[in-house]
């Protein structure tokens, strides 16, 4: 028997997953595709949530229309994201967040 | 869905994301991701929220990860075989997310909203179209009676009647990002 419990427990490794590798990688990329996983799951969680809790017999709609804000939001935040890495691989030529220490004291 | 292919899909999801953290190659990260995304979009499915497994899809496993993959491609980057492994960054790392994981886990079994299952809180289509009828526009009242779930009439229903203006929002941010991303892309010619 699934119970929201477990869908929450996939969300929150995965969550954790992504948060390990934004922490340890190095390629600043894949530090982007680890933020990705965590908003996905994120949107895991709210979907489950939308699910068991039923207002007339539907799913909880609300939380899947803050969903769909998230995606759009991830889209535009990968956009963006990508655009400035290119800019910082021209003049770094290098996508290792180590090479970026511009701001520090 | 039967519980064998929620731990199915589940494995595809968490296994595909730890080869994404794992692996030292970017095209076999970004294609893991898109795997990985595959998996969650079959979780979400089995939700039954149709609608937001779709975009799912069509917007992660399509369009972010084609973006992700031309970037790789653009920039030529290498597989980091030669670096050492950042060890402190590693270590901590682990530990934060082993011990998130384990708070999550504590809470999840812990909470009595955790123990609804599928089976627990059916959907209530036929009995929902009654209680929704004035509020809704007839096609989703038909849906409802016809016993099949409208997911994205009415999550465009819920977006159009009460977020509209956050949907404006949305629209001005996607445009702002455009611009963002057309500015920053441009090569600065006039350097001093």
């Amino acid at each position: 028997m699934i119970t929201l419990g477990h869908y929450l427990v996939v969300s929150g490794m995965l969550f954790a997953l992504g948060l390990a590798g934004v922490i340890a990688r190095r390629n600043i990329i894949i530090v982007y595709m680890c933020l990705e996983m965590m908003l996905s799951a994120a949107n895991l969680a709210l979907v489950g949530f939308s699910r068991f809790h039923l207002v007339n017999g539907l799913p909880d709609y609300t939380a899947q229309s803050l969903v769909f804000f998230t995606i759009t939001v991830a889209a535009a935040e990968v956009a963006v994201g990508l655009a400035i890495i290119v800019a910082l691989f021209r003049s770094k030529q290098s996508v290792d967040v180590e090479s970026v220490t511009k701001l520090q004291g | 869905m039967p519980p064998l292919l929620f731990y199915f899909f589940a494995l595809i999801t968490l296994g595909f994301g730890f080869l994404v953290v794992t692996g030292r190659n970017p095209v076999t990260c970004a294609l893991a991701l898109a795997a990985s995304f595959v998996g969650l979009a079959a979780l979400f499915l089995s939700l039954d929220a149709y609608f937001i497994a779709v975009i799912q899809i069509l917007v992660y496993a399509g369009a972010v990860m084609v973006l992700f993959l031309f970037i790789i491609m653009l920039l030529d980057i290498k597989t980091e075989e030669g670096k050492k492994l950042n060890l402190p960054a590693i270590v901590s790392g682990v530990l934060l997310a082993v011990l998130l994981a384990l708070q999550i886990i504590a809470v999840a079994g812990s909470t009595p909203l955790a123990q609804k299952s599928t089976q627990g809180s059916p959907l209530a289509l036929a009995d929902a179209a009654g209680k929704i009828g004035k509020a809704a526009l007839p096609t989703i009242t038909n849906d409802l009676k016809a016993g099949e779930l409208p997911d994205a009439k009415l999550i465009g229903f819920t977006l159009f009647d009460q977020y509209g203006f956050h949907l404006q929002v949305i629209g001005l941010l996607l445009l702002v990002g455009t611009i963002g991303v057309v500015v920053l892309s441009k090569r600065e010619r006039s350097a001093p």
